[in-house]
């Protein structure tokens, strides 16, 4: 057990190694930070200096190898564009993306979930087609759109939510703030947590639904109904319980990219996180900011997967099994 | 020649220390510190005298008339504020720790720096220790980027915000519909042309091979007569734009009305071609950028069509402005044979397009540093260098009016389109005026 994790542990690190390098070969096609860093003042001479003295004329592995040889002792660099440590950067917009991921999976559990059992349960019914429907749209309309129909909806015609931005926010110790607990923090999450969940929603919905119909036919089911069990106890306890497993698994997965892809819905609301700034420094060519951001999304799915691989192979005894078999 | 400055007495900075000669020496010197970015706008060489408190001399070994319109991207620091946080010389571009200056503000005017969380929220509120009386009634300032258009429109509609800028071109009639809101729309000092690579033998990005078709004069004026800059203005613009005749502003040269586009010929254009030994036209890219100027995606795509009818293939290469500069400027090696750009001379004067757009490029000094297309013509070059040196503004101006008769009339070294418009949204409520710089100065906003 302990040898598979080391070596987990190992290609996860080479992961990471691979993406930094992925990464700062793409940066030369991405554009100058030179030229977004100075005015129309700056010589030509000056400019070659400073690209030389930021190690920008160096070959993408070396570039890469620094960047990654800092970052193992935690120093991401300076913010071309901010001027500010890139790790302060991104700590400060971190609480605003993690606040927004949490509160989109939990809404995307709670209405998936009812949604995909009842649809399930009553497959011809109106209601069902009406989630199937919506469920479509949500898989196919861009996340930009929605959130641009629900703020003409709700902030210009309705004006009952604000349109951008994070509200008021409370700051808790040195690392986090927090808008829970404001009522502009809270009016404010509810259109880009939406927006956000939308997509997962509709993903646990279909997903609930077809394990459930699956799970129904199973022989235990038939037995507990010949039991005399009520269809609520048959279709909740025994049911419900048993089609969760793999939707929990797939939510944990996906939290990662929920994380990943607010990116555009932090754009669309203004959302002061770290999607923004991804996308602030893409414009800026501030290759700092994209780096460090690039890495910190991959050790999050690294983490994610880690975590993953370790619970089955502890949950799962064919899969400890064979690792026994592999050692011998 | 020296320049003499009067300092007006009892001004103080925000942080209470009282604004003297001292700091304006401390400042210029700051400018011209190693890791300053703005060396070039003082004379390495002048000298900075303290007379009194009040009164400073530059006195500088060339003559320079123009020296306090190419000042306003410097600004004066407290002495003593700067040396106690360690912000005495300039941060260069390149170091590794954060620059107390740059976060920080302690300056004299009318509003003071609350609070800065760069790309979320700033703040100011009203200096009351002001030296000047404000024209506005503002007390505090918030500034939050909206990067989605959509939503700053959305958010001006819903009364969330007072101002914003820019409305696009596609959401002005919604502003304006809307009871609460309107557009305040002004020309805006900013330049938009098309430039052509006439320093190259062959074109990089063309199906002529082996010379260039820009060094030809009847090319570049066959060019400038097959765009209809009038629908551009009507059709991309929605009307709002100023089609030029000069590569600066009629607002900062008094010449400006003298000077006429050519008129659109399609014909005459056609005919030049053939002069010119291009009957059947050719084949040339297009670098235009995407996010940096009011529609200027759109404005190159109208480009691309009416070259067309004149038997001209462009081909379309937009890009974000990031990957554009990168490619066209000097450290690309000016890597572009036919390009849409703008220029806002920041002297707010000719001299300044000369010097960085219309001179002959000269890497040593930076004159003619933005000159992508490498235009040079010595005689441009001199009238220009005798304007700077002339202290009279009307013989300045001769000066000019010939160098821009030569450079765009008969040279055709560039493809001037318009200045293009500003547009602002703002809530009824709220009565702001509109520099056509561009600047926001919350000191003049008035709100009912």
């Amino acid at each position: 057990m302990i040898a598979f994790i080391v070596r987990r542990v190992f290609a996860s690190i080479g992961v990471m190694i691979a993406v930094g390098l992925i990464a700062f070969s793409m940066f030369r096609y991405v554009g100058d930070p030179v030229n977004q860093m100075v005015g129309v003042e700056t010589s030509v001479a000056e400019q070659a200096q400073l690209r030389e003295e930021l190690g920008l004329n160096d070959p993408a592995i070396v570039q890469a190898l620094r960047f990654l040889g800092h970052a193992a002792r935690f120093d991401f660099g300076v913010s071309y564009q901010f001027k500010e440590p890139v790790a302060d950067l991104i700590g400060a917009r971190m609480p605003a993306t993690l606040e927004l991921a949490f509160v989109a999976s939990i809404l995307s559990l709670v209405a998936g979930i009812p949604m995909g059992v009842y649809a399930a349960l009553h497959r011809d019914s109106a209601l069902s087609r009406l989630f199937q429907a919506l469920s479509l749209i949500g898989i196919s309309l861009p996340t930009f759109l929605t959130g641009i129909l629900l703020i003409t909806l709700f902030s210009v015609t309705l004006g009952w939510l604000p349109s951008f931005g994070r509200g008021e926010v409370v700051r808790l110790g040195p690392w986090w703030t927090t808008g829970f607990l404001t009522v502009s923090g809270l009016k404010s999450l509810i259109m880009p947590a939406t927006t956000l969940a939308l997509f997962q929603m509709t993903l646990i919905m279909r997903l609930v639904r077809a394990e459930m119909l699956e799970v129904l036919r199973a022989d235990y089911i038939r037995f507990a109904r010949a039991r005399g069990l009520s269809e609520s106890a048959i279709h909740f306890r025994h049911a419900l319980k048993n089609t969760l497993v793999p939707v929990i698994t797939i939510v944990g997965l996906q939290l990662g990219s929920i994380v990943a892809f607010s990116i555009i819905t932090e754009t669309v609301f203004a959302w002061p996180g770290m999607g923004q700034l991804f996308l602030q420094s893409i414009q800026n060519v501030d290759i700092p900011i994209m780096a460090a951001y690039l890495l910190f999304i991959a050790l999050m799915f690294v983490i994610i997967n880690l975590v993953v691989d370790i619970l089955y192979v502890s949950i799962d005894p064919r899969l400890r099994a064979s690792l026994h078999g592999m050692r011998g | 020649m020296h320049w003499r400055f009067h300092l007006r007495k009892g001004v103080k900075f925000d942080e209470g220390q009282d604004f003297t000669a001292d700091d304006v020496i401390f400042s210029a010197h700051r400018v011209l510190s190693a890791g300053s970015d703005l060396k070039g706008v003082i004379p390495a060489d002048a000298e900075i005298v303290k007379v009194d408190d009040y009164t400073v001399d530059f006195i500088l070994k060339r003559p320079n008339p123009l020296l306090i319109s190419q000042w306003p991207t410097w600004g004066i620091f407290s002495k003593s504020w700067s040396e106690a946080h360690g912000a005495a010389e300039a941060t260069p571009m390149n170091a590794r720790t954060p620059p107390y200056a740059g976060l920080h503000a302690n300056g004299t005017g009318p509003f003071i720096l609350v609070s800065h969380e760069p790309g979320v929220k700033t703040v100011w509120k009203k200096n009351p220790n002001w030296w000047d009386k404000p024209t506005g009634n503002v007390d505090e300032v918030v500034f939050t980027p909206i990067p989605n258009a959509a939503t700053r429109v959305a958010a001006l509609l819903s009364g969330e915000i007072d101002w914003m800028d820019p409305v696009p071109l596609n959401d002005q009639d919604r502003v304006n519909a809307n009871p609460g809101t309107q557009v305040l729309a002004g020309p805006e000092i900013r330049t938009i042309f098309l430039g052509m690579d006439q320093s190259r033998d062959e074109l990089g990005h063309s199906s002529v091979k082996g010379k260039n078709p820009f060094k030809d004069v009847r090319v570049r004026k066959a060019f400038y007569q097959a765009i209809d800059e009038d629908a551009i203005n009507k059709k991309v613009m929605r009307g709002q734009a100023t089609p030029s005749a000069l590569m600066i502003s009629p607002a900062l040269f008094s010449r400006s009305k003298e000077f006429k586009r050519f008129p659109f010929d399609p014909e005459a254009s056609k005919k030049l071609l053939a002069e010119a030994g291009y009957p059947d036209g050719f084949e040339v890219q297009l670098d235009c950028p995407n996010d940096r100027y009011v529609n200027d995606e759109q404005i190159c795509q109208a480009v691309v069509g009416m070259l067309a009818r004149v038997g001209v293939k462009v081909d379309l290469n937009a890009e974000p402005k990031s990957k554009f500069f990168a490619s066209i400027s000097a450290a690309g090696r000016y890597d572009s044979s036919f390009y849409l750009l703008g220029w806002t001379p920041t002297t707010l004067e000719s001299s300044n397009v000369f010097q960085y757009i219309m001179g002959c490029r000269d890497p040593k000094t930076n004159w003619g540093g933005n000159n992508v297309g490498g235009y040079c013509n010595p005689k441009v070059d001199e009238l220009a260098r005798a304007a700077l040196l002339e202290p009279d503004a009307a013989k300045r101006d001769d000066d000019f009016a010939r160098a821009y008769e030569i450079a765009l009339f008969d040279d055709v070294s560039y493809i001037p389109l318009h200045q293009q418009a500003l547009a602002w949204g703002v809530a009824r409520t709220v009565h702001v005026s509109q520099p056509p710089n561009n600047y926001y100065v919350f000191a003049w906003v008035t709100m009912d």
